[in-house]
């Protein structure tokens, strides 16, 4: 064994390892580790990879169901869609690579993710990205959103999936810290699942992919620990990414699962060799035995401590039935890719690196995985976030017209079409709908089906009230799915939050997770996967809570496929759900936040940022939610509905506008809307009330569209009519809004590109 | 009659154009590896999109020297129809099948977005079955589709009718605005002086379907059907 440096106290440090974890490490292993033993143990039990602060809490997420066949605990969780086919889908987070290094972090994000899907034997067929950045008045977080976006187009583009949707939201809590949280999925028949299992006592352990170098070595370990000044220069922490040898590692690896051979697989991604190995080995309940003298290298002198925490990318390690190892080599030789036996299973249980034969680290692969140290954090309640209601009781009457284009210019509500036309959203040619519309919505070749897929997360939300917050995103993910006509079917969620090491964080964490089960309960969306983003903390500055959450639906047959945009002339606008809802507190909270912010609508800035900011959050009765959604689903499958929109941030006017426009530039056609006499007009119209989706219908269906919203006791109001070139909102006699479609879209479709011209 | 699809390492479209063949014209396809030395007998060739090599060198600099692109050369030589689409036609370009070469867009940016373009001659085997004029919506998706060529070749290629698409509103009028990578004289597809050549920037493959929002992109492969189908009696 080599004892080259001594494990200190700084040592200890520097791996982010406590006294305690040490303590545990020494009785596990009956001795003292040696540096190389003690890298591997702190990054399979860094936050990153063990999930340690957040095991106890993730049991309580609903995990099964009949179309889950797989749940968390694998590379990917995968549903069942009917006929022959299943999918694999997981969203992960790549927030702290991609704050030091925009675009080769939120690049090799990508990467990873794609990885985590092909590896289980499915072919990616499209990605999507949650992104948070702090506001782009600030020059440093134009850069970050630049290189970020660059760095998602330049790896999907090459890779060729096409990256169809998502979200892009601004907010000061996300400046020292961003969030790139990236999502994938990929189809396959159910016969041709893999699994990251070591089995088969002697089968061979084989490397493929690019040659180990010293990049991103404690990678896991950084993406555990807050930022503070000195965290630019942990840049050499970040990996570098190569879409176009991850592409041929697709191709190969999905020709070299048709051998038959390969019994197992497994991505090297955070912690590279040391993750792999000893999780292959852990699901086995197997040992594995490798010797590093055989491992692909780019640089020379590489330690073993090095090669085992390198974080290079583009890398996967299989096992192969022993005696067919020539049947993998040839796939891998015909994509000129390195693939090379490292090592063996063993029936010892052990993890065994060798450095040309000398035992270099031997640890129990349970002692790194499934017994690593699980800790029950204390939960504490914060004050709560409320700005205490002034006795002020009536806002100024806001100008209603001018308010609607100045929350359309909001880089949170403006078209993202700046960030999207970026990406490559066509190849593969399954996009039936392009990004922009309430979900995302890819054909499946070959069948009658299509998938829609949406990721939600309202961070301002979770900071006033993390458990409705989080039922918010569910419900909302789930609604978008609904108005495209997809039944939702099963969820992936990215949970990132401050350090939790504060109780007030910890807290949070846990109220997120008991709203988002029970929502997930409600909806039938069971959590077969994710991934958890602690740390978030700039300077001791935690970002707000933010869930984030991938839903994915199944719309049968394909003609389902409904769009967000209005259709035609002459037909009726009408909203399913309440126009508000009895909530005075709500009430209250939306009028003292016009009246705090009311200069700024006067102002050049991004009013609606700062006034949503101030919003409390929305009431939301998961039980009246779900009707709604029926009764849309249910209009849309009878081919009743032609438009369907849900209406969230920026309410109701801002959902009639964006029903106004079009996919194409022009193409879009106006409204005349009568909300009947409202007390407060700038509540009804901009209020963030839940459980609401506009839809339209010819006027011969609307008889039909009142039976369904009857059957399932949900309020549907007739608001008007599509038509003309204004969309025009009054309140009984009075005219609210009278817009030009063409200007209100003019001003959406190019508000966030302006800031990227400056 | 039999369509070939090449594949490069990192070519991406290659699935889409053999779809295209096989589900949408219901005619034979095969794909062709980057190291095949002949073309298993095709009709017409495909160059599909994507990142050959990954585009580090140059779009399409590496992918030339591959043994299928040698065959390729010959098979065009004969008058056999090649089509290069986006990745495709960068390649046809540096493998010097079609004259001029690509810059990166104008805005510094990949674009991935429908647009317009105006069919600009009806007389190849790409455009036959369309009318002068006509405008097509068919979809970009690219870095480099800033076509660039000396002045010579310009008028040799406008003298010559050898432009064949040309970026336009969606009216059909050839402007800047309707631009979307800066190319010279708004050209997004040319073609050889055989006229048997073609290479496009924008994906017809992409926009050849009703469940895509769009089919205007099947007439160039419905043309070049035409076309084999007419020589083939002919013979």
């Amino acid at each position: 064994m080599i004892t080259e440096i001594e494990i200190t106290p700084e040592v200890l440090a520097r791996h982010n390892v406590t006294d305690e974890e040490y303590q545990r490490i020494v009785r596990v292993l009956g001795r003292q580790p040696n540096l190389t033993e003690l890298g591997i143990f702190s990054v399979m039990w860094s936050e990153h990879c063990s999930y340690k602060s957040s095991k106890v809490h993730l049991k309580r997420l609903p995990t099964t169901g009949a179309r889950v066949l797989q749940g968390p605990g694998e590379n990917a969780g995968i549903i069942d869609i009917g006929g022959d086919y299943a999918i694999a889908f997981k969203i992960e987070s790549h927030n702290h690579p991609s704050f030091i290094e925009p675009y080769q972090g939120a690049a090799t994000g990508v990467g990873g993710i794609l990885r985590d899907i092909f590896t289980m034997g499915a072919r990616p067929i499209a990605a999507m990205n949650s992104l948070r950045f702090g506001p782009l008045e600030q020059v440093k977080n134009r850069s970050i959103m630049e290189g970020v976006v660059a760095g998602i187009a330049g790896y999907g583009n090459c890779f060729g999936v096409p990256t169809i949707g998502g979200e892009v939201v601004f907010e000061e809590s996300y400046s020292g810290n961003p969030l790139v949280n990236a999502f994938a999925l990929g189809i396959f028949k159910k016969d041709q699942i893999f699994y990251g299992k070591a089995t088969g006592v002697g089968n061979p352990v084989i490397y493929v992919g690019s040659k180990t170098g010293r990049d991103g070595i404690h990678g896991a370990t950084m993406a555990s620990a807050e930022f503070d000044e000195e965290s630019e220069s942990k840049r050499p922490n970040v990996q570098v990414g190569d879409p176009f040898l991850e592409k041929l590692l697709l191709e190969a690896c999905l020709e070299a699962m048709k051998t038959r051979a390969i019994v197992g697989i497994q991505d090297m991604g955070a912690a590279g060799l040391t993750c792999s190995t000893c999780e292959m080995g852990g699901r086995a309940g197997t040992g594995i035995e490798i010797d590093l003298k055989y491992v692909p290298q780019r640089e020379s002198g590489m330690t073993p401590y090095e090669i085992m925490l390198s974080e290079s990318q583009e890398r996967m390690l299989l096992v192969a039935e022993k005696g067919r190892e020539e049947e993998v080599f040839q796939v891998f030789r015909k994509w000129e890719i390195d693939a090379v036996t490292v090592g063996q299973v063993t029936a010892d249980g052990l993890l065994r690196v060798k450095d040309h034969g000398v035992v270099v680290a031997e640890i129990p692969n349970a002692a790194l995985t499934d017994e690593a140290p699980i800790y029950q954090r204390p939960l504490r309640k914060p004050t709560p976030v409320s700005s205490a209601p002034s006795p002020k009781s009536r806002s100024p009457r806001l100008a209603c017209g001018p308010a609607l284009r100045k929350f359309l210019s909001s880089p949170n509500l403006a078209s993202k079409e700046w960030v999207y036309q970026q990406y490559d959203h066509m190849v593969r040619t399954n996009t039936v709908q392009l990004p922009g519309g309430d979900a995302a919505v890819i054909r499946i070749k070959g069948t009658e089906k299509a998938l829609a897929m949406s990721l939600d997360g309202n961070g301002r939300y979770c900071r006033r009230d993390p458990k409705r917050g989080a039922q918010i995103a569910v419900a909302e993910c789930c609604r978008n799915l609904v108005c495209v006509g997809a039944l939702p079917l099963a969820a992936t969620n990215c949970l990132n939050f401050g350090n939790p090491q504060k109780p007030e964080i910890m807290w949070q964490f846990s109220e997120v997770i008991d709203g988002m089960a029970e929502a997930c309960r409600v909806f039938e969306t069971p959590v077969t996967g994710g991934n958890v983003s602690l740390y978030n903390e700039t300077l001791g500055e935690g970002i707000y809570p933010t869930p984030v959450i991938g839903i994915v639906g199944l719309i049968e047959p394909i003609t389902h496929v409904t769009g967000s945009w209005f259709t035609g002339d002459g037909q009726v606008v009408a909203l399913l759900g309440q126009l508000t809802a009895p909530s005075g507190e709500y009430q209250a909270g939306l009028e003292q936040s016009f009246s705090e912010v009311e200069r700024e609508f006067r102002s050049l800035g991004d009013a609606y940022t700062l006034w949503a900011n101030r919003l409390p959050c929305p009431p939301l009765d998961l039980e009246q939610e779900q009707r709604v959604q029926r009764a849309c689903l249910e209009g849309i499958q009878n081919g009743l509905v032609r438009a369907a929109h849900d209406c969230s941030d920026g309410g109701l006017a801002v959902a009639l506008a964006e029903m106004s426009f079009s996919n194409f530039q022009g193409a879009g056609r106006g409204a005349h809307i009568d909300l009947g006499a409202a007390d407060f007009p700038a509540g009804v119209l901009f209020g963030e009330y839940q459980s609401r989706i506009i839809v339209t219908v010819d006027e011969t269906h609307w008889g039909a569209l009142q039976k369904i919203a009857a059957g399932h006791g949900v309020g549907l109001l007739r608001l008007g009519t599509t038509g003309g070139d204004r969309l025009t909102i009054q309140d009984g006699s009075s005219i609210l809004i009278d817009e030009a479609v063409a200007e209100l879209e003019s001003i959406w479709r190019h508000s966030l590109g302006q800031y990227f011209q400056r | 009659m039999k369509f070939g699809v090449l594949i490069f390492p990192g070519s991406n479209c290659e699935h889409d154009a053999y779809h295209m063949v096989s589900k949408v014209l219901h005619l034979p396809v095969e794909f062709i590896w980057h190291q095949s030395k002949d073309l298993k007998g095709c009709d017409a060739i495909i160059v599909p999109g994507g990142f050959s090599y990954g585009d580090y060198l140059r779009t399409g600099a590496i992918a030339r020297f591959s043994p299928v692109m040698e065959a390729v050369r010959k098979f065009a030589a004969g008058g056999g129809l090649v089509i290069g689409i986006c990745n495709g036609f960068q390649i046809l370009l540096e493998s010097g099948l079609l004259p001029g070469a690509m810059l990166r867009n104008r805005g510094l940016k990949y674009v991935c977005r429908h647009v317009h373009v105006r069919v600009e001659s009806v007389e190849t085997p790409f455009t036959g079955s369309a009318q002068r004029g006509d405008v097509l919506q068919i979809p970009i998706g690219h870095m480099e589709g800033n076509y660039f060529a000396d002045d010579a070749t310009l008028r040799q290629l406008e003298d010559n009718r050898q432009v064949i698409f040309r970026y336009c509103t969606a009216d059909g009028k050839i402007t800047d605005a309707a631009n979307p990578n800066g190319s010279l004289a708004n050209i997004a597809g040319i073609c050889n002086e055989q006229r048997n050549v073609l290479g496009m920037m924008p994906h017809p493959e992409r926009a050849s379907e009703a469940v895509l929002g769009c089919d205007d992109g099947l007439v160039v492969f419905e043309s070049m059907v035409n076309s084999l189908t007419l020589v083939a009696t002919r013979s």
